[in-house]
């Protein structure tokens, strides 16, 4: 049995479990405690795990993200927020000097399973700085794991996998569907492995790679044109480690791909994806991929912001450039 | 702490009164009425919808407006977010603040002519550019310009701010750090932000002056400002040009519209607070020393309403920005591959039509 849970739900969940699970698991960050997050994410575990579990910070990116990779080293397992991923920047340090090659560096001495957890994305309406969407930088670290989620069910198996794997993670949360809709999410802990995409819609026409909030209006622009183009649609889930065989495998079934990412189209996780389809599956390439993606621009305010986001009329706009080549 | 009136208006033992006119006093009492009142509305625009995410300042206003006017003609600001009054005082019309918070970048467009930074969003990160822009004065050899940069509690704890006051320090720029130290940052109180007794002695870290003063009177705010932005131009033998000051207040209302300060602070420290209120306190000071009179209060609110009205209008008469603009001013040329970009989504919407993009 479980529960018709949104995203964030799905995460708080999630977090709930997996500290019932493991007395070494704690939550740490900005209005994480007694406010339960500013988007509610961590709502209740304070009550119920107490201050020492559910840790109000300083108002302090590179101070939460430091101390949390001792606390990693030394044993605990902490899954520090970040409120906004537009501010993970004054712990970027931390992140890419840090967090991602302690095992390198120290020849595997100390390693580092922590879990950093951050909204990302826009289309929210919110102020500067509240919308971006990076996971390029950090798709980009070696000895990082990048994972985010689309539905409530992946939220929270992915997240306790991520909470159990040795490594660390970077774990996105699309704050635009965190309550866009409910999904059945199973009660107590489950894992939905990392590294493993979802193939959302089989087709034979011509594959989209996709993720987070930008699963669900590729979806809908593969539904508009059902009638006369058969699109498969991908859900990366991960972005580090790619699942190259399922990516690979779509693309040589169909031969022709476009990729949809909210990101700025210079040097994402598209350009990517595309340059590993060329390296491994040139022969059944029929058509230029088509990069259907946010403008190099920074994310827009909110007056704005609808056109820099593609949406489904766009997104059905870039497949067909490809599939009519 | 510094203070100059106490909660009653009166000029506590001791205290030297500014050397304000009349008219200055009654201006910063407008001004002051203005900011609430302008805040009042902005707040309910949002919850009518008709503006975004809005950071109030109500409780603010004494720090704001007697901080501002203290600056001089060539003197800057750098803002946080939530300076609405101080940038209305150097020079922003309150219609730009409301665009912004409106969704549109225009609004966050400085006139030419006033020296305010662009808002930053990013805590802390307006510090070091504050300690840039008046080291790039000092290397000039100005001389005659200090730079009053504000932020919050919360911020002090960010490595910005402990890098831009030891830039400051160690080059001797003259800078002014104002420190809006309104209780909380979101839900975590002052006591979580430091475990320091006073965020103004942090400045004795960096080697030089931190002042306390009593945020919520304006006058006190003024006398320390003035005499800090003094220094920051002609510091006496020996002494550095920057200063902290940590002006001591309440955010009678929430973070921002987005934030419920109900789960996380009573009600009656709110109340508290709101004994102390600047705007009455400086009126029963200026009615007590008969430099206002109950006609003059109810044509000044008049006045208030009117300009926050015509503010408004203002701004809503304004058309949204053309999507076009996205694409400019990120850099000083359009690069290729951006201007091929633009070429797309221009055959996007011409293709789909507006509507179609807009989700509603
Ligand atoms: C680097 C960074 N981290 C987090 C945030 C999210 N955030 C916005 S305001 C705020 C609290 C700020 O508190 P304070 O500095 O005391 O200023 P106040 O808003 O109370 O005036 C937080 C955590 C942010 N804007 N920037």
């Amino acid at each position: 049995m479980g529960e018709n849970l949104t995203l964030v739900q799905a995460v708080r969940d999630g977090l709930r479990d997996e500290m019932a699970e493991d007395d070494d698991v704690l939550v740490m960050g900005e209005d994480v405690g007694k406010n339960g997050g500013v988007f509610r994410a961590t709502e209740g575990l304070y009550d119920e795990f107490g201050e020492e579990r559910v840790i109000d910070t300083p108002l302090a990116e590179s101070g939460i993200i430091g101390s949390a990779i001792g606390m990693a080293a030394y044993g605990l397992k902490p899954v520090p927020e970040i409120q906004f991923s537009g501010f993970m920047y004054p712990g970027f340090d931390q992140i890419v000097s840090h967090m991602a090659r302690l095992r390198t560096r120290s020849r595997g001495r100390f390693t580092c399973p922590m879990v950093l957890r951050a909204p990302f994305g826009g289309g929210i309406r919110a102020p500067e700085h509240h919308s971006e969407s990076k996971e390029a930088f950090y798709v980009h670290e070696a000895g990082l794991k990048v994972a985010i989620p689309s539905t409530p069910h992946d939220a929270k198996g992915m997240l306790i996998a991520a909470i159990r794997d040795p490594d660390p993670v970077i774990f996105l949360e699309p704050k635009k569907i965190y309550r866009a809709f409910r999904e059945e999410v199973p009660d107590g802990p489950y894992e939905v492995e990392l590294g493993e995409a979802a193939v959302r819609r089989e087709g034979s026409d011509v594959s989209v790679f996709t993720w987070g909030a930008m699963t669900r209006p590729t979806l809908e622009a593969a539904e508009n044109m059902a009638d006369d183009v058969d699109v498969e649609v991908v859900d990366l889930r991960t972005l580090s480690p790619l699942d190259e065989e399922t990516v690979v495998a779509s693309f040589e079934k169909t031969g022709r791909a476009a990729i949809v990412h909210e990101a700025p189209k210079t040097a994402g996780v598209g350009a990517e994806l595309t340059a590993t389809l060329q390296e491994e599956a040139l022969l059944h390439q029929e058509a230029p991929i088509k990069r259907v993606t946010g403008f190099d621009v920074p994310f827009p305010l909110a007056a704005l912001e609808d056109y820099h986001l593609p949406e489904p009329e766009r997104i059905e706009s870039g497949i067909r450039e490809t599939v009519e080549f | 702490m510094v203070r100059v009136l106490n909660e009653d208006g009166e000029v506590v033992d001791g205290a030297e009164v500014p050397d304000l006119d009349g008219d200055e006093l009654v201006e910063m009492y407008r001004t002051m009425k203005l900011a609430r009142r302008f805040d009042e509305r902005a707040v309910s625009l949002q919850r009518q919808g008709r503006i975004g995410t809005y950071p109030p300042l109500s409780g603010q206003e004494g720090a704001q407006v007697g901080s501002a006017m203290a600056l001089g003609d060539d003197d800057w600001m750098v803002p946080s977010y939530r300076e609405h009054a101080a940038s209305l005082v150097q020079g922003l019309p309150l219609k730009q603040t409301l665009r912004l918070w409106m969704g549109d970048e225009n609004g966050a467009r400085v006139p030419e002519d006033v020296n305010l930074f662009t808002v930053a969003v990013p805590i802390a990160s307006q510090i070091p550019h504050a300690t840039g822009l008046a080291w790039a004065s000092k290397l000039k050899d100005e001389q005659d310009k200090a730079f009053l940069c504000y932020f919050g509690d919360g911020a002090t704890s960010e490595g910005d701010f402990h890098e831009g006051l030891n830039f400051a320090g160690v080059f001797d720029t003259p800078n002014v750090f104002f420190c809006n130290n309104n209780q909380w940052a979101i839900s975590v109180p002052r006591e979580r932000q430091t475990a320091s007794k006073t965020l103004a002695q942090k400045a004795e870290a960096y080697g030089f002056e931190g002042v306390q003063v009593d945020g919520m009177d304006p006058l006190a705010v003024y006398a320390v400002t003035k005499a800090a932005v003094e220094k920051a131009k002609e510091p006496a033998e020996g002494e550095l040009r920057p200063t902290m000051i940590e002006a001591v207040q309440y955010r009678f209302g929430a973070h921002t519209t987005a934030d419920d300060p109900s789960v996380y602070r009573e009600e009656e420290e709110v109340e508290e607070w709101k004994a102390k209120d600047p705007i009455p306190r400086l009126e029963k000071y200026l009615q007590r020393t008969d430099r206002l009179d109950d006609e003059t209060i109810t044509d000044i609110e008049a006045d208030v309403e009117d300009r926050v009205a015509d503010a408004i209008a203002a701004a809503e008469e304004t058309p949204r920005p053309d999507p076009v603009e996205m694409f400019q001013n990120v850099y000083a040329e359009m690069p290729g591959r951006l201007e091929k970009q633009l070429e797309w989504f221009q055959s996007i919407r011409a293709e789909h039509g507006d509507e179609a993009l807009l989700e509603d």
